[in-house]
Order: C-alpha cells, then sequence, then structure tokens
C-alpha cells in the first residue's frame, strides 16, 4: 500500500466527486476524464499493465469523447444546472435520500470489507503478465466470449448509429392529427421539400 | 569501435548513474533519460520549423526565411535563427484572455496536449537498446496515450467561447476519431506477423538481411499498402495538409487555437509538431526498419542517426505534400476514412495473414500484391464514379 | 489494512460516488456518467481480486476486466445516441420531464 496507490486513489476520488456534483456539464465531462485516467494509473500499479493502457484508450479515448460530444449535440454546455439552494424542497428531499442511501451502501460494503479476516491476508505475489499469455487465453479459453462481444460491439454500433441518425422531413409530417404535441409541430420551422421551395422560387421569379 | 559509438549513450547512461547508491538508480536513470528527450525533440522541433518555411518557400518559388542569424548582431546564419527570433516573440507577447472564456480550461488545454504527446516518446526505440520505458504492450501505450490528444482540442474549442474555435474543435475531433481506426488496424497487420506488441521486437524481427537487402517491412506487399496507409493517417492525425481543414488560415482563421496567443500558441505549436515527430517515429518503428540500416554493407553506421535520418526523411516528405496538395473538405475526408482507408486497412490484414501462411516461397509475393492492387482499383473506381472530374487544365503565368 | 482491502475500499466509494450521481442528478447525461463510474468501480474491484487472490496466472479477472470495458463502452454508445435522440425529439434533457409515454 505504498504512498503512490494512496495519492492516485484520493485524487481519483475527488475527480469522481467533481464529476458528479459540478454544474457545468462539459466540467464534469472533463474531471470524468481525470478520474478514468486515475483508475489506470491505480490499474498500473496492481502490475496489469494491459488493462491500464487499454482503460486510457477505451475510456479517456473514447467514452470520455463521447461524452463530451453527447453534451454539445444536446446544448447542455451553454446552461449551467441548477443549483441545490435553488431547486424546490420536494427535489431536496430526493437528492438527501439518494445521498443518504449512498451512505448506506457504502457503510455497509465497507463494513464488509474491513472486517473480513480472509482479505486483511498479505498480498501474493505479482503476476508477469505477457500479451502473448493473454493472447494465448483469449483464443484458447476465451475464444467463445470474444466472440460474442464483436457481435454485442457491431450491434451496438449500427444500433447507436440507427437510433441516433437524423430523421428526414417527410417522416415528420406524419403525426396524427388527433395529438397535440407541442413538441413536434411547433418548434420545427415548416418543413417543405426543397425541390418545391425551388420550382416556386422558379415559378414566382 | 562502431559497437561503441554505437552505444555511446547507454554506456555513458549507465556510467553516470553508477555513482549514485543503488536506491536512487532508477529514478536518476529516468531523469536522465527524459532530460534527454525533452532536449533534443524540441530542438528539433527548432530546426524543422525553419526547414519547413524555407522548403514551403522553394516550393513556392521564393526564398524561406533568410536573415534572422544570431539574435542582436548581424551575423545572418541562412536563417536558421528564426526559431529563436519566434521563440522570444511569442514569450514577450501579452497573453490575451477573452473575457467570457472559461479561465481554468483555457489555460490547461495546451497542457493536456503537451503531457500524451510526450508520453508517446517514451516507447520508441531510438537506437539499439534505447528505448526509454520497454514495455511489453508498447504499441497499445503508444496509440492509448496518443488518444489524450483530442481531448486537449476540445477543451481548447470550447473554452474559447468562439463559435469559429468549437467548429474547429468539432471538425478536429472528428478526423482524429476517424483517421485512428486506420492508423491502428495498419499496425495490427505488422504485430500479427511479429507476434509481439513491443516495439524493440517489431525492429529486431526486421534486422536481418538477404542479397544485403534489409527485411524492412515496407518491403512487403502488405508492408507497403500498410505504410501508405499509415502515412496518409498520420497525416491527418497531425492535422496537416490536406488534412488541415480544422486549423487552415483561410478557413477558420485558426480552429481550435484562435483565442490563444504568445506563449500558448508556442505550446500548441511545440504540441503538433512533437506529435508529428512520434507518431513518424512510430512509422519509422513498425514499417521502415527503425534504427536498422537498409544495406549490410551500411550497418557501421551508429543505430540512433539511421532512426533519426529516416523520421528526417519522412518529415521532409510531410513538408513536401503540405506544398503540394490542396486541402480536402470535411466531407470528402470523412469518405475518404470510413469507405476508403477503412475497408483496405481490414483487407490488408487478410492479406499479412495469406503472406505468412504461404511460407516462404515466391508465389506469395504475386498473390499478395495482385490482392492489394485490385481492391484498390476496385474501390477507387467504385467511389470515384459519381465524381465527374474532368481533365486537369494548367494555366501558367505568362 | 491490505492493499486489497485498500484497492476494495477505493472502490466501493468509487461506486457509491456514481450511485449517489446517477440518481440524483437530472440531467440524462450525468446519469450515464455514474452508470459509467460504476462500471469502473466493478472494474477495480475485479482486478484487486485477481492481482492478490489465488492464481492470477489464470488471468481470470483480468480478461473479464477486458470484456467489461468493452461492453461499458458499446452501453455508453447507445445510451448517449439515446439521449441525443430524446433530445431531438422533446428538446430537453432533463429527466425530470421526460415523463410522458406518448411522443
Amino acid at each position: 500500500m505504498t504512498l503512490c496507490l494512496v495519492i492516485t486513489a484520493i485524487v481519483t476520488l475527488l475527480a469522481a466527486v467533481c464529476a458528479m456534483s459540478l454544474r457545468n456539464l462539459v466540467h464534469c465531462a472533463l474531471t470524468l476524464a481525470v478520474s478514468f485516467s486515475g483508475i489506470a494509473a491505480i490499474y498500473l500499479q496492481l502490475d496489469a499493465e494491459f488493462v491500464g493502457f487499454t482503460e486510457i484508450l477505451v475510456y479517456v479515448g473514447a467514452v470520455a469523447i463521447l461524452v463530451v460530444m453527447a453534451i454539445l449535440l444536446t446544448r447542455s454546455g451553454e446552461t449551467t444546472q441548477p443549483s441545490v439552494l435553488t431547486s424546490g424542497r420536494l427535489d431536496l428531499i430526493g437528492k438527501f435520500a439518494g445521498i443518504g442511501v449512498t451512505a448506506a451502501i457504502f457503510t455497509t460494503l465497507g463494513w464488509a470489507i474491513l472486517s473480513s479476516s480472509v482479505l486483511a491476508k498479505p498480498g501474493a505475489v505479482a503476476p508477469q503478465v505477457t500479451v502473448k499469455d493473454i493472447g494465448e487465453v483469449l483464443m484458447t479459453r476465451y475464444v467463445l466470449p470474444l466472440e460474442i462481444v464483436g457481435l454485442v460491439l457491431t450491434a451496438a454500433m449500427i444500433g447507436a448509429v440507427i437510433i441516433a441518425y437524423k430523421e428526414e422531413a417527410k417522416s415528420r409530417s406524419q403525426v396524427l392529427p388527433g395529438a397535440q404535441t407541442k413538441t413536434a409541430t411547433s418548434n420545427q420551422p415548416a418543413v417543405v421539400p426543397p425541390a418545391e421551395n425551388i420550382l416556386k422560387k422558379a415559378g414566382v421569379a | 569501435m562502431f559497437d561503441q559509438i554505437d552505444q555511446i549513450f547507454v554506456t555513458s547512461l549507465h556510467r553516470v548513474v553508477g555513482f549514485l547508491p543503488e536506491a536512487w538508480r532508477p529514478l536518476a536513470s529516468s531523469i536522465l533519460c527524459i532530460g534527454f528527450i525533452v532536449s533534443v525533440f524540441p530542438g528539433l522541433f527548432a530546426i524543422v520549423t525553419v526547414l519547413e518555411r524555407k522548403g514551403l518557400g522553394r516550393i513556392q518559388n521564393r526564398y524561406g526565411p533568410n536573415r534572422v542569424g544570431i539574435p542582436f548582431t548581424k551575423i545572418r546564419l541562412a536563417g536558421f535563427g528564426q526559431f529563436a527570433a519566434d521563440g522570444i516573440k511569442a514569450l514577450i507577447k501579452e497573453d490575451v484572455v477573452p473575457r467570457a472564456a472559461d479561465k481554468v480550461v483555457h489555460f490547461l488545454a495546451p497542457v493536456v496536449l503537451l503531457i500524451p504527446v510526450l508520453l508517446t516518446y517514451a516507447v520508441l526505440p531510438f537506437g539499439k537498446n534505447m528505448t526509454v520505458a520497454d514495455y511489453d504492450a508498447g504499441l497499445l501505450f503508444f496509440l492509448a496515450v496518443g488518444g489524450g490528444v483530442e481531448l486537449s482540442v476540445f477543451m481548447a474549442g470550447w473554452s474559447s467561447r468562439n463559435k469559429y474555435s468549437l467548429l474547429g474543435a468539432m471538425r478536429a475531433i472528428a478526423q482524429m476519431l476517424s483517421y485512428e481506426i486506420p492508423l491502428i488496424l495498419s499496425a495490427i497487420s505488422v504485430v500479427m506477423i511479429v507476434g509481439s506488441l513491443n516495439l524493440s521486437e517489431i525492429v529486431k524481427h526486421q534486422d536481418h538481411y538477404t542479397f544485403g537487402i534489409a527485411h524492412w517491412h515496407v518491403f512487403t506487399p502488405w508492408g507497403l499498402a500498410g505504410f501508405l496507409l499509415f502515412f496518409t493517417a498520420s497525416l491527418a492525425e497531425s492535422n496537416r495538409t490536406p488534412f488541415d481543414l480544422p486549423e487552415a488560415e483561410s478557413e477558420i482563421i485558426a480552429g481550435y487555437f484562435t483565442e490563444y496567443s504568445g506563449f500558448k500558441f508556442a505550446l500548441f505549436f511545440l504540441g503538433e509538431y512533437l506529435g508529428m515527430f512520434a507518431i513518424t517515429g512510430l512509422g519509422v518503428t513498425l514499417f521502415l526498419g527503425g534504427w536498422t540500416a537498409p544495406f549490410s554493407c551500411l550497418t557501421w553506421v551508429p543505430s540512433y542517426v539511421w532512426f533519426l535520418a529516416k523520421m528526417l526523411s519522412i518529415v521532409f516528405i510531410f513538408i513536401w505534400i503540405r506544398g503540394t496538395l490542396p486541402r480536402l473538405r470535411m466531407d470528402q475526408l470523412m469518405n475518404l476514412a470510413w469507405k476508403f482507408m477503412l475497408p483496405l486497412a481490414l483487407l490488408n490484414i487478410v492479406v499479412a495473414a495469406i503472406w505468412f501462411y504461404m511460407g516462404r516461397d515466391w508465389p506469395r509475393w504475386f498473390i499478395c500484391s495482385g490482392i492489394i492492387v485490385m481492391a484498390y482499383l476496385a474501390l477507387g473506381r467504385t467511389l470515384m464514379k459519381h465524381q465527374h472530374l474532368g481533365k486537369r487544365i494548367y494555366r501558367y503565368a505568362e | 489494512m491490505s492493499p486489497l482491502q485498500f484497492c476494495l475500499l477505493v472502490s466501493a466509494l468509487l461506486f457509491a460516488i456514481g450511485f449517489a450521481g446517477a440518481v440524483t442528478r437530472r440531467h440524462a447525461i450525468l446519469a450515464l456518467v455514474g452508470i459509467e463510474l460504476m462500471l469502473n468501480a466493478a472494474n477495480l474491484n475485479l482486478i484487486a481480486f485477481w492481482r492478490f487472490g489465488p492464481h492470477p496466472e489464470l488471468l481470470t479477472g483480468f480478461i473479464f476486466v477486458l470484456f467489461s470495458m468493452a461492453l461499458a463502452a458499446a452501453e455508453a454508445a447507445v445510451g448517449l445516441a439515446l439521449v441525443i435522440a430524446i433530445y431531438r425529439h422533446k428538446k430537453t434533457s432533463n429527466l425530470d420531464e421526460v415523463k410522458e409515454l406518448k411522443g
């Protein structure tokens, strides 16, 4: 339990607290990236080199950027979130209840960890993991999960693209006549297909 | 004797570190290596900026900077003091921060750019036994840490509260993310053949000579295709022309570093060039044999000289391309990455596998080259079918 | 306190922080950020047990974490795509306002 590990853990936890409590969403995303790199540093100190590098590649290099892009695309970076003091009483009760449940979870887990005698034994010898071992084990024992994860990633990629795909203009006009959707009609500009626009302009001019 | 010159840095490091007590040796060794990298590569950056401006000037039929020599004297070193003048200017310029900018993030963006870029130098093998941190998964470390640059680009663009900066930042992130995939896939074909992610191991795999010519990966069909893909992707990763839409002066002022002035701008510039050196260093390691000599009669030249020479020649080609090719539009850029380079990179992996399993006889050259050339022509022709480009007409000034 | 207990405490605290954020914050993206923190805490737990437990040469915890990271990234991608799609439809990403099933 070296000093380095303690300092890294404190930095990670502070960054995680900031990521969940700051009012400016982009600051939340950036402190989230800091906490991810802190976790990667902890992995490196636990002799899990490959997992640490993968964490930086996947989380800091991709998930943090995804979160940032989502914040930009939903225009949440402009307004700051309402602070605790300005929200209503119900919100305050809800927040305290949430934090109370969190404290209960952490107390239970912490008590279980600290009072266990199995976990208090000294650590084992550091294993020397080479990439060759990981490759061998991935291709012999865990080849089925590997292929399934490949399928899941492909499905997730295609699904994400389809969900976030911008719909064409004509599908917006298929709103049911009786629906009082204030979002679908009043906030959209008049959707006239561009070809008609050009023809109208040509006809007028 | 040539071996001694070759290993002179390693032996002198061991000798200097040997003066210290046992417990301090790893720390001292690391600090000396870091000092070496931090002094050599920014020095190289300084020389390369001047060479780039002179090279671009010559391509554009004019002289580049040729007046600034030693500052405050009249000695003209054919313009090579320009970097000192630029550095002094950057340091004494006023540091303007927009009033509406997010000050902390604005301040941290150049720092967050430099840290991952400097970290990537830790795994490059500069010469024989000359890697600072010889990780077992060195290539993964390089590619993982290189992804930290995108976060810095976003921080710079967003914190300036300027719509041009934000637009440039989003374009730059989209471009960097899209081109990381052909970059990684073309490196995977090398990893497959060598069987290791360790960069020193990859260089050692290219250290054999047949008929006097080295076994560099670029001399194989999949290696040549992989190198060209890697080269194009690294042009895009460093935001160089023809992929410099996010930071081009005629398009978007200066993109994500519009609001930076003075030393922070110099730090961005430094970070960009250091990134360029790092990724050319990786390309040299993966495909061009790292520190090995091309011909077996030239192995007496020290290994670090070969590495530097190859890296600088690739940088020269970068500069040449910058002066010659026009810029790509954003949709052309993205189409190139996703529709052209990604399928070719995936096919390159398959071709590398075919190469490996066909044994050491001569037909594999024809089959592998044939597959790659046919795929390139088919994909290229299909994608260009709707472009309707006419014949090129040149007009000269009379 | 052994190193294993320390890592497990850190992981438990990280999980608790992620849970607090996912449950109390009203913005959809922050809920997803909380979920990512919880997944990271679980991964840290697995790596700690792999490192300090019996038979680390079997690499079981290691491989579990690799797969877990891949799946967490996929889930973050789909979740954020959903948030973007909901924003496009409802013009808000406040979870309290997205409470009607009718489109």
